[in-house]
């Protein structure tokens, strides 16, 4: 790197972005809390109107914040060396959201290689089982809970197998919409990225639809059906929202392209929203295997 | 050359006017700024944190209740313990990277100006919520700050939900600081300054960052199973469902224990900082103690079960996380020995950095030996839960982190403030801290080896001497600590002017720059050779 770089790297002067974040994240936080806690006790108080305020006040803070870091990028004030801040940054917090989703894979695999066998009596819990619950026997996917509750298992084909097809074929055409940007054909960069959006919105009804089939009558596999239930819906459930949020980060580059944005050399803001969307797969990957498949 | 007249006109643009009134608080971006904040936050923080410690050394003052009801009295200790982690002593660090780390690798701020206001700024409103939870019906969180499921979750008082919550915004308000720390690390160096070129100081950041960005987001996912098993009935923790609440243990010390690295590791670049300024003499062995820390860092990952031995693990499990974390005293070993062997034959001085930091190394290594004898699986049965453990834990946070801000503190007050502080009352609050942190914190030992459980409001008569003396211990610690804040104060509004460079064997390029640092340095970068 020559000095040069160094020189124009671009210290903003001061944003009033970040404090209308922190207030809205208050806003969440502390309506969240309130709304829990009157769900939990029945009463009905301002908690989900906090709640909605402070979503709505970190959209208008998203998107002020990004229209500032857009204007100045578009402006030519960007060197190299912020391409790389912003690269790394990324990077790291794609990293962070994997170790989120280590913690929940963590719980399914302890309740499956421990808790549930030592239940049943394995290892040295012969008693633990013996005095605890005799009745119950281990096995995975727990099907029917040491206090009784019983549940179905969610296959791997069908749904599953579908929404495994979609999501790895977009990764595919994100990749390509990629390709066709850095040889600036831009029609085809479109097409592309119609695709991609596509898919993911199909494995979200998809999705939606699986969650339906948990919740009748036939499979009562609900969020409270023991470690299995719970297991299942919180990782499925928090890949969701990666995925939602997956498609409304290509959905505004695709508006973005739509504006003529993004050049064959600069164009951080796609490559992190495409990062997002392969992290995004490969976690179904290791969902489809661990939760749906093993 | 169309190019180069823009950037000219940037960086004109770049040195713009500094904002005033509260405003220049709320918007800024810059690092010096943000650091200020981050510091004056975490010592309200600290006084907070230790005001509940005064009301919990007065009801153990005697035998028997006194002042606190005993579910109070657990709400106390919980917030004690978690405003001290997460509000005074992680953001303190925070503070001290903020203001410190452009200045020591020659960059014009941190990589990520605005995300850095943001990470700020959370932190206020995560403790409103989490403080004003006093003041809520349900009270204050009761389950300690380690919140084990089942207290926290089928025995909750309600309080859980504004706990999970106020624990997620802090959560990514250090996940966003880490990142910001490990950009700037890699990405703003000044050219020439390879890794192994860095001040001790930037490595052990650079390698906190990387442990909190891998475990903040493990506490983000143990505490939303907490909330779940609270409140939508699931059973992560609750083994009529097929879970376990040892499994909460788990996954919580998985974040945990690397979490008591995040805070010591900076305090051993900060040392690593002072003694050899004090001692005139390099550093003895940086490498290895770059290579030290990693290696902390890399096992702490691998020991997280040791607060676990009286759980009922196989045996196996057992053995393995005793000796790793044994291993852990061999990379922690050889930073002690370093700084032993670079103070060794140092024309030493004692200004008040340096007996802050001779006294960390002392007292560190104490509360490390009292870890050394928790780690081993048998002897732990017996001093599990009790105040032995307390005491352990003090004295690594209090004489280890708490010593290092000060001595960190005091070293670069004079770079901050372009005063040198009042060295009298500096050493009346070095000495008076010294004497009253062991009258606090060494009995706790005794206490604990005679098996006084820890969180317990009331006691047995025997422990009644040791705890009287611990109580008074502990108000004149608390009052010593006013002495700093005067001391501050004062440097703030005057005092002899600093020079560049007002300690003779410094070296480091924050001390080549004026004092006070100007709003904005390094806009050019310094060559390093």
């Amino acid at each position: 790197m020559t000095t040069k770089e160094y020189e124009s790297y671009y210290v903003p002067a001061h944003s009033k972005w970040p404090i209308v974040g922190a207030f809205a994240l208050f806003l969440i936080a502390f309506g969240a809390g309130n709304y829990v806690h009157d769900l939990n006790n029945n009463s009905s108080g301002y908690g989900g109107y906090l709640l909605i305020a402070g979503f709505a006040l970190i959209i208008y803070m998203v998107y002020g914040w990004f229209s500032n870091v857009i204007n100045e990028s578009m402006a030519g004030r960007y060197s190299h060396q912020m391409d790389n801040s912003f690269r790394q940054g990324m990077s790291w917090f794609i990293f962070s959201e994997v170790m989120f989703f280590a913690a929940f894979f963590g719980a399914l695999l302890y309740a499956r290689q421990f808790a549930v066998p030592w239940l049943g009596g394995a290892g040295n819990n012969a008693m633990t089982a013996e005095v605890l619950w005799p009745e119950f026997t281990a096995s995975w996917p727990l099907l029917k809970t040491p206090d009784g509750t019983e549940t179905n298992e969610m296959g791997w084909y069908g749904l599953p197998l579908i929404n495994t097809v979609l999501l790895l074929t977009s990764s595919i055409t994100a990749h390509f919409a990629h390709v066709a940007l850095e040889q600036n054909k831009r029609s085809q960069l479109k097409v592309w990225m119609v695709l991609t959006i596509s898919l993911g919105i199909a494995f979200l009804f998809f999705q939606v639809q699986e969650y339906g089939h948990g919740y009748s009558e036939e499979m009562q596999l609900y969020l409270t059906s023991g470690i299995y239930g719970n297991t299942f819906y919180l990782l499925t459930g928090f890949h969701g929202m990666h995925v939602t949020l997956g498609v409304i980060m290509l959905t505004v580059m695709f508006i973005r392209i739509l504006k003529g944005h993004f050049t064959p050399n600069n164009h951080f803001a796609f490559q992190a929203a495409s990062w997002y969307w392969h992290f995004v797969d490969v976690v179904w990957v290791m969902l489809f295997i661990f939760v749906y498949i093993i | 050359m169309t190019t180069e007249v823009l950037t000219e006109d940037l960086s004109e643009h770049n040195q713009h006017h500094k904002m005033t009134g509260i405003k220049r608080w709320l918007y800024t971006t810059n690092h010096k700024d943000i650091g200020t904040l981050y510091l004056w936050f975490s010592f309200i923080m600290f006084l907070t944190g230790g005001a509940l410690a005064m009301i919990i050394r007065m009801e153990l003052f005697q035998p028997g209740l006194q002042i606190v009801e005993p579910d109070f009295f657990n709400q106390l200790t919980t917030v004690h313990g978690l405003i001290m982690v997460f509000g005074a002593i992680m953001p303190a660090f925070t503070g001290l990277a903020n203001w410190m780390l452009p200045m020591m690798i020659g960059a014009p701020d941190m990589a990520l100006p605005r995300l850095n206001n943001w990470s700020f700024w959370i932190l206020p409103f995560a403790f409103a919520i989490l403080i004003g939870s006093f003041f809520m019906e349900s009270g204050a969180p009761n389950f300690g700050w380690t919140f084990y499921a089942p207290l926290s979750t089928t025995y909750s008082n309600g309080s859980t939900a504004f706990f999970v919550f106020a624990v997620h915004i802090m959560g990514i308000s250090s996940i966003m600081g880490a990142i910001n720390i490990v950009v700037t690390i890699m990405n703003l160096r000044a050219p020439g300054m390879t890794y192994m070129k860095m001040p001790l100081f930037v490595w052990t950041f650079f390698i906190t960052a990387y442990l909190l960005i891998a475990v903040m987001p493990v506490l983000a996912g143990v505490v939303t199973m907490v909330l779940t098993d609270t409140y939508f009935g699931t059973s992560f923790f609750n083994a009529a469902g097929g879970g376990d609440p040892v499994m909460f243990q788990h996954i919580f010390w998985f974040f945990g224990h690397p979490e008591v690295y995040i805070m010591i590791l900076p305090a051993f670049g900060i040392v690593s900082t002072t003694i050899p300024t004090f001692a005139r003499k390099k550093l003895f062995g940086y490498s290895s103690m770059v290579y030290a820390t990693a290696s902390i860092a890399l096992l702490s990952f691998i020991v997280w079960a040791h607060h676990m031995f009286t759980t009922g693990m196989p045996l196996f499990g057992e053995l393995f996380f005793m000796y790793c974390t044994m291993l852990i005293a061999v990379p922690t070993g050889v930073k002690v020995f370093n700084w032993m062997a670079t103070m060794w034959r140092g024309s030493m001085t004692f200004e008040t950095p340096m007996l802050f930091s001779i006294a960390f190394v002392i007292l560190f290594t104490i509360g490390g030996f009292s870890g050394l004898m928790l780690a081993l699986t048998p002897v732990d049965f017996q001093y599990h839960d009790t105040y032995f453990v307390v005491a352990h834990f003090h004295y690594v946070l209090v004489t280890g982190s708490l010593f290092s801000i000060y001595a960190g503190a005091y070293y670069w007050l004079p770079k901050w403030t372009g005063h040198m502080y009042n060295d009298v009352l500096s050493k009346w609050h070095f000495w008076c801290s010294l004497i009253s942190v062991n009258l606090l914190f060494f009995p706790m030992h005794f206490l604990g080896l005679a098996g006084m459980p820890r969180r317990i409001p009331d006691y047995a008569l025997q422990f009644a001497d040791f705890n009287k003396w611990i109580s008074i211990g502990g108000f004149a610690f608390g009052l010593s600590q006013l002495i700093f804040l005067v001391v501050v104060i004062k440097c703030i509004k005057g005092g002899e002017k600093a020079p560049a460079k007002p300690w003779e064997g410094a070296e480091g390029l924050e001390w080549t720059v004026p004092s006070p640092a100007p709003y904005h340095t390094f806009s050019t970068p310094p060559k390093i050779d």
